[in-house]
């Protein structure tokens, strides 16, 4: 599987509220929370972003509240894949349990640049600039999660086992 | 090799003898928590897949406490999928509008955390059951649902940071310095994917309340999980408000940790988190300028028990809070709302120029019951000051605790009693 696409390019401790702002709390649908994804630190985002763009964010992405609308925004906004050098313990697990794409690798989320155009393969990890020409191998995931992640969820993984 | 408290009791919940940091394991669950904002969306992924029962109606606690009292129509949606959820599963601990509180502060009260239980919530600050010593998690909805229906939930075996404390702190010195001070330390995410566990006989000197500000704002150093050692004054907690046994783990002498940090509570001043941060932190000997406030806040998950606001009430008496300030107090509970009636903290808070309010998470969060507009100041003894969290996004939050806020409500600027 791969992902390919425009970099939004962010700093350390993109938090939660300012992923999706409580104040959008009040919906849970997916397509709704997307129209207001990075909203209190990206007012364009929502304008930019294409189907298959990517995020790529520096220290502690996600971190904050537990609300699992963060990914489901930026997931149901069409990113294809989080690249950061670590995440927030709890957006880590949303974004496994509900199948975003994330990817911990810290040369990646210092050097590619806001704008790039970036490819990154699930299979082996890597992650290429194609504006830059430079690849970075990423942290791939333990076997029990990709097990998650190929369900296409946790609940999926449930109700197959 | 020897265990951390935190790994002992997920061995427990995993039928290991023992584990190591980094394994992955499957551990059985004491109770799952969901509120009004993260149960809709767990609920409804459960009758996507079809998942139509819950494992144990007694081990689920559904709380509507975010945007309840319903703020708004699709927050009333929201509280009514979940009063829906709980009637068709007969959940036993669903707690409606009038006998429920803020969750982290009513699960404890109602006595459903006792030590050695394995508890995830869907909501970050579940991590505040540590305070009894129990494990206790923040997880996303789809956790919430796959607990609910299994009760069994996947981890990552965590290691830990050792923090000794010792001494004992002066007047007006709380639990919520000292997490604040460790926050400006070891930073936002200086415990990442980790346990912060508490040691130490300066332990003795902090009051339940004190222990459960410490451990809820955990997960604002990005930990998995904070956790007290289990003394006299927990055990004598979960006897007052448990029918429930308990079972109390050890780390063993020779458990690895990654760090360790010794820490005096006598040498602790009042201390402020600057916006937008909750490591931006300040003594308030540091704070040299007059930092002018448009509202203080106090309440929450983090600072809305009776001894909070005891604290407060105690610097605010016979006093009037300052011309153009709003002063919101948020009760945690209804029992906490009763007691702070009959001890006549309420008729303090009122008598001063403040406002009382039905527990909520509503400000916290930018929800209701207090949003900022652009460039206003608050002083707020919540646990998040990130951008936007309350309000506008130009305007400001000074996380403190109650003596703090207490103060600062009267003087009009951030200003402490001591």
């Amino acid at each position: 599987m791969k992902a390919c696409g425009k970099v939004f390019k962010y700093g350390d401790n993109v938090d939660t509220d300012v992923i999706i702002p409580a104040r959008y709390l009040n919906s849970s649908d997916p397509a709704e929370l997307a129209t207001h994804c990075m909203e209190d630190i990206d007012k364009d985002f929502v304008k930019n972003v294409k189907k298959g763009d990517i995020i790529v964010a520096t220290k502690n992405f996600g971190c904050g509240s537990s609300r699992e609308h963060a990914p489901i925004s930026i997931k149901a906004s069409g990113v294809s894949c989080v690249i950061a050098e670590t995440f927030a313990r709890i957006f880590y697990r949303n974004s496994i349990n509900i199948g975003l794409p994330i990817m911990e690798c810290k040369e990646a989320s210092v050097a590619i640049n806001n704008g790039d155009e970036v490819e990154v393969d699930f299979d082996n990890g890597v992650i290429y600039d194609k504006t830059t020409g430079e690849s970075f191998k990423g942290q791939p995931f333990p076997e029990f999660m990709q097990k998650i992640i190929n369900a296409e969820g946790l609940l999926n993984k449930i109700k197959n086992s | 090799m020897g265990m951390t408290m935190t790994q002992k009791i997920l061995a427990a919940h995993a039928g290991l003898e023992s584990v190591v940091a980094g394994q992955l394991i499957e551990a059985d669950l004491d109770l799952v928590l969901g509120n009004d904002i993260t149960s809709p969306v767990a609920i409804k992924e459960m009758e996507k897949m079809d998942l139509n029962s819950v494992f144990d109606k007694d081990k689920i606690a559904l709380v509507p406490d975010h945007f309840a009292p319903n703020k708004d129509i699709k927050s009333a949606e929201h509280c009514k999928c979940v009063r829906e959820f709980a009637i068709k599963n007969n959940i036993t601990n669903y707690f409606e509008v009038g006998r429920m509180g803020i969750e982290h502060a009513l699960l404890p009260e109602q006595g459903l955390t006792v030590a050695g239980d394995v508890i995830i919530g869907a909501d970050s600050h579940t991590c505040t059951y540590g305070a009894l010593g129990a494990f206790s998690t923040g997880v996303g909805s789809t956790d919430m649902a796959a607990g609910m229906a299994t009760g069994k939930a996947w981890f990552k075996v965590p290691s830990a940071i050792k923090f000794n404390i010792v001494g004992k702190p002066s007047k007006y010195v709380s639990g919520k310095d000292l997490i604040l001070h460790i926050i400006g330390m070891i930073g936002v995410d200086g415990a990442l994917y980790k346990s912060m566990e508490f040691v130490g006989e300066g332990i003795k000197n902090l009051t339940m309340d004190d222990r459960f500000t410490v451990a809820n704002m955990a997960i604002e150093a990005g930990a998995k999980n904070g956790i007290f050692p289990v003394d006299d004054l927990a055990i004598a907690y979960m006897k007052e408000h448990s029918k429930r046994d308990f079972k109390i783990y050890e780390a063993d002498a020779d458990a690895e940790y990654d760090e360790e940090y010794t820490i005096d509570l006598s040498t602790l001043r009042p201390t402020i988190a600057f916006p937008h941060l909750p490591e931006n932190t300040k003594t308030i000997d540091e704070i040299k300028e007059q930092i002018k406030i448009d509202q203080v806040v106090i309440g929450s998950c983090t600072n809305g028990r009776i001894d909070d606001l005891r604290t407060a009430a105690e610097i605010i008496k016979g006093r009037q809070v300052a011309d153009k300030m709003r002063l919101i107090v948020l009760p945690a509970t209804q029992s906490i709302y009763l007691q702070a009636m009959e001890e006549g903290l309420i008729r303090t808070f009122i008598e001063a120029g403040g406002v009382v309010s039905t527990p909520t998470c509503g400000p916290c969060l930018g929800g209701y019951m207090g949003v900022l507009a652009k460039g206003e100041r608050c002083v707020s003894t919540t646990n998040r000051n990130f951008v936007g969290r309350m309000g506008d996004v130009t305007s400001e939050i000074y996380l403190a605790s109650p003596a703090v806020a207490a103060e600062s409500a009267i003087k009009g600027y951030i200003a402490s009693p001591v």
